[in-house]
């Protein structure tokens, strides 16, 4: 299905990717009693963060997201992706890893957990990194900078 | 010793599987989301709206609940104030997720669609935090 005037967006895929992503959220609150934070659940596995979730837990939090995109990878024959090159992938991780532990979160954590429970930090650090991500692509498009 | 590993293990591989199906490990259609002002690829709301959806349900089960199905108690944040820190940060991840088009959940999922590109973006990803890590024990 595609979305009238907007020929490349996919919202069935992204829906349906998304109540994944909920009930997956759903389960780290209600199963486990915890955030499922990216940021925060990775931090703690390599032990850059004390307390929350046991090591173990974080781990396989962690691996279970490469393993859950290569389920979807085999079973539709194949995902799309173009990434950076490598220079501007090592700037944009540094960024993200400092942003995020500075600002206690990510889209996991805030953009989806904090915003549904419409929890005050979380809404306003949403829409500040919002905000920042759509700024920094509008930037890069009038200087010209095609990373991808 | 498998109820603290198995729900986290089944919770991360459906959240790896909703990155993939919503097309979120593809730096291009996120960087189409953010792309407000040009080719606008609106995906991405169709992705947080799902799962901001599911969640808003779920959250209505934690007052009724004495405790989580799988563990002792419930571990959640419970800060309100809103900090300089907390806004530079979102600022900083911002402007991150703008340049490549990645954030943590799918820079780490993307292992296993584009391991070399993935990983170099994960590794910065930690030693980010490192830093962050270092400069707060030695304040």
């Amino acid at each position: 299905m595609t979305l009238p005037g907007f020929p490349d967006a996919a919202p069935l895929a992204g829906l349906a990717g998304g109540v994944l992503i909920g009930l997956a959220a759903a389960l780290m609150l209600l199963g486990a009693g915890r955030i499922a934070g990216v940021s925060g659940i990775t931090a703690r596995a390599v032990g850059l963060s004390d307390g929350g979730i046991s090591r173990d837990g974080a781990w396989a939090f962690v691996l279970g997201l490469p393993l859950g995109a290569l389920v979807v990878a085999l079973l539709s024959g194949g995902i799309d992706a173009r990434f950076a090159n490598p220079v501007t992938l090592a700037i944009a991780g540094l960024l993200v890893g400092i942003g995020t532990r500075l600002g206690s979160g990510c889209t996991s954590g805030h953009g989806v957990c904090g915003v549904s429970r419409l929890s005050r930090r979380s809404l306003v650090a949403t829409a500040v990194f919002m905000a920042f991500g759509i700024g920094t692509v509008a930037v890069m498009n009038l200087l010209g900078i095609d990373v991808l | 010793m498998s109820r603290r590993i198995v729900p986290p293990l089944v919770s991360g591989t459906l959240f790896g599987a909703g990155l993939a199906l919503g097309g979120m490990t593809d730096p291009a259609r996120v960087r189409g989301f953010l792309d407000l002002f040009g080719a606008w690829d609106p995906t991405l709301a169709f992705v947080m709206g799902g799962a901001v959806i599911v969640m808003a349900i779920a959250w209505r089960f934690v007052p009724g609940m004495r405790r989580p199905l799988f563990a002792e108690k419930f571990a959640l944040p419970d800060r309100t104030d809103l900090t300089p820190k907390l806004i530079i940060g979102a600022a900083l991840f911002g402007i991150g997720w703008g340049i490549a088009g990645l954030c943590p959940g799918p820079g780490v999922a993307a292992l296993a669609i584009a391991p070399a590109s993935a990983a170099v973006f994960v590794l910065a990803l930690l030693a980010g935090m490192g830093i962050v890590r270092l400069t707060e024990r030695s304040s």
